[in-house]
């Protein structure tokens, strides 16, 4: 057996296994430069998971050798195979940019257990991507929550606040994780089987009529809540501005590009893959439930990001505002729609964890996330004001940038699937972004920088020096990506439109 | 002062021992019937956890310090993992325990396997049982830094 059969596990074992070893090395630097390894091992190897599914089609791996359906199945295709490059890509930047903000922000001596909490948030997220079965999905993100939840509460060293937001996040969480377990467990009563292939056969079995009863429709109501809340849909998102607020600029970079989509993600192979949009009630759900949630939260939180005074909550309102986008997609329930999510779900990370690191660099200097430190920012820190303004112009959908893409393929998929309005719609929501993002820029670009106040000089009393290297250097590949798949738009909307495809086809 | 609580004191060190082999027992037994690491690693727990109660959470810490725990909890993690690793080294999958005695007819290495990823389950939860208790018992507002 050579390493590329052992590749779906191996992105999730190997930080796994290598966490401990950070605590172990007592030393922040050591830590770090471990973890970047790692976690850049791990993008590696997803990277060739993504090119061998590509190339070969769907990969199963059965853990232990126990055959699915009754041991544990990763089960990669195009669609996880995409989100897990999204997750392990921005890790890996993240951690590389970590090092000179977090050690700002949190005591020396935590900075080994920062780096195995950061690596084991990064396992969660893979595991609950990669895996084929719907009970390790739950495992898999209590590793992450729990984790993530350390990693928000680390940042009450700055400000005490992130304490309740971890605290909150937690009960939202556990409520959420809650939930679903709740909805698994009425599957499994239902079909017999936790294997996500197999429940899909079991529910398509039996005489006709038989599924889905009123069982299996609880399961996908409680399955959809408790996803709705980890992924922070509207109007279940209030644990997350504060969550990310106040959590240390490095995590916030990490968890708004990658814990909520991978929520949406889970979503979507719960909705299209397990339940199918064959079913009745999968349909009405997608009209009636999902369509008006995606599109309040398109509007009630972009317009609130509008009046935010510290910018990281800002993002974070914005953000529910983007899940809206994507849960839109999926809401049209066809094949296009899809593949705007799944586009909508990788592009979004790489703007958003660039827009986080544009403002932990401010944070660094100057030690405030408001607007009141982005004053005259391009005279004082110009490469850190030129990386927001290009990821926030991304972010608003200005063509070169992913954001274009992905709006584009929403508003195809909007008229395709017959329903101009929600195009439309999404135009509108836009324009408010243009609102939330333009205030901040207008903010860099014209005003100047303050000259007297705290905010005159940087943290330590110094003239205001640009962001060190170590942070310019993977903020700036971000932004880089931003644009690089904002040309190049058949990378993911090839693999995203392949994987969109194979998605409704798992329903027929 | 050494004739406070006595009976509490005499009772204490009758029972640490025995509490101690019941983990053990519950640990090893695991494979046979009720019990396993997780619960041996609670009951572990429990003995230290008892002679803080009466001795103080001081004499404990000096019995059992936390830096010691730190380590137990990641090596617990790296046992169990480190299986996994170990099989897929020894050229099967992640957790086919089968590869640690390819050669036995009744599927030894599955024994062996599931008796060190235990020890570890048992490990990591006994040293965070005993975490969990010194931080909460210790007085102090904040975790001391010194204590991670």
């Amino acid at each position: 057996m050579t390493i590329a059969d052992q590749l779906p596990v191996l992105p999730i074992i190997l930080p796994l296994v290598l966490a401990p070893f950070a605590i172990l090395l007592r030393n922040g630097r050591a830590a770090h430069v471990f973890a970047v390894v790692v976690c850049g091992a791990a993008f590696a190897f997803c990277a060739m998971l993504l090119a061998r599914v590509t190339a070969e089609g769907v990969i199963s791996y059965a853990l232990g050798d126990w055959a699915p359906p009754i041991g544990i199945e990763y089960r990669v295709d195009l669609a996880n195979a995409l989100v897990m490059l999204l997750v392990s890509g921005v890790a890996t930047l993240a951690a590389a940019f970590s090092y000179a903000s977090i050690r700002t922000e949190i005591d020396d001596r935590q900075l080994p257990l920062f780096y195995a909490a950061f690596m084991i948030c990064m396992t969660g997220l893979l595991g609950v991507t990669v895996t084929g079965d719907a009970f390790n999905v739950f495992v898999f993100l209590e590793i992450s929550s729990l984790s993530t939840y350390a990693l928000v509460a680390l940042g009450a060293r700055v400000d005490r606040r992130a304490l309740t937001a971890a605290f909150n996040y937690l009960v939202m969480g556990t409520l959420g994780a809650t939930f679903f377990v709740i909805g698994l467990g009425l599957i499994y009563q239902a079909t017999g089987t936790l294997n996500m292939a197999d429940i899909r056969a079991q529910l398509s079995a039996g005489p006709p009529g038989a599924m889905p009863n009123s069982m299996v429709e609880a399961a996908f109501a409680f399955i959809l809540v408790g996803m709705g809340l980890k992924a922070a849909a509207f109007p279940m998102h209030l644990w997350m501005p504060n969550a990310y607020a106040y959590a240390p600029s490095a995590v916030s970079a990490f968890i708004a590009a990658a814990s909520t989509k991978v929520a949406v993600y889970v979503l979507i192979r719960f909705t299209f893959t397990i339940f199918g949009s064959d079913f009745d009630f999968i349909d009405a759900m997608l009209t009636y439930v999902l369509t008006p949630i995606a599109l309040a939260g398109m509007f009630f939180a972009s317009i609130v990001a509008v009046f935010q005074e510290d910018v990281k909550r800002m993002l974070a309102y914005s953000s529910v505002g983007q899940i809206g986008y994507m849960l839109l997609g999926i809401s049209f329930g066809t094949e296009a729609g899809l593949q705007a999510s799944l586009i909508h779900i990788f592009n979004h990370g790489l703007m958003k964890s660039a827009l986080f690191m544009a403002v932990a660099c401010v944070m660094l200097r100057l030690g405030v996330h408001t607007c009141s430190g982005f004053h005259g920012l391009t005279k004082r820190m110009p490469f850190t004001a030129a990386a927001f303004i290009f990821s926030g112009l991304s972010l608003v959908g200005v063509p070169l940038t992913v954001g274009f893409v992905s709006k584009w393929y929403l508003l195809q998929a909007a008229f395709d699937a017959g329903r101009p309005w929600a195009g439309f719609l999404i135009v509108a929501s836009s324009l408010i972004a243009v609102v939330y993002v333009g205030r901040v820029i207008e903010l860099i670009l014209l005003r100047d920088p303050p000259s007297e106040g705290l905010l005159a000089n940087d943290v330590d009393g110094n003239p205001v020096r640009e962001a060190p290297l170590s942070m310019l250097i993977p903020m700036w590949v971000l932004v880089g990506a931003n644009i690089y798949f904002g040309l190049r738009t058949d990378l993911t909307a090839e693999i995203a439109g392949r994987a969109a495809a194979a998605l409704m086809g798992g329903a027929q | 002062m050494r004739d406070e609580h006595l009976i509490l004191r005499v009772v204490m060190k009758v029972l640490f021992a025995p509490i101690i082999l019941f983990a053990f027992y519950v640990q090893f037994h695991g494979d046979y019937g009720p019990g396993g690491g997780f619960q041996a690693g609670v009951i572990f727990a429990v003995a230290f956890i008892l002679h803080g109660l009466i001795y103080g959470v001081a004499a404990t810490k000096r019995a059992m310090p936390q830096g010691v725990l730190s380590a137990l909890m990641s090596i617990g993690l790296l046992l169990y993992t480190g299986t996994g690793a170990l099989t897929m080294l020894l050229g099967r999958n992640l957790l086919a325990y089968d590869a640690l005695a390819p050669n036995s007819t009744h599927h030894a290495g599955q024994h062996w396997g599931i008796l060190i990823v235990e020890f570890g389950v048992g490990m990591t939860v006994a040293a965070t049982m005993l975490t969990i208790f010194y931080h909460f018992s210790s007085r102090e507002p904040e975790i001391r830094d010194e204590d991670w």
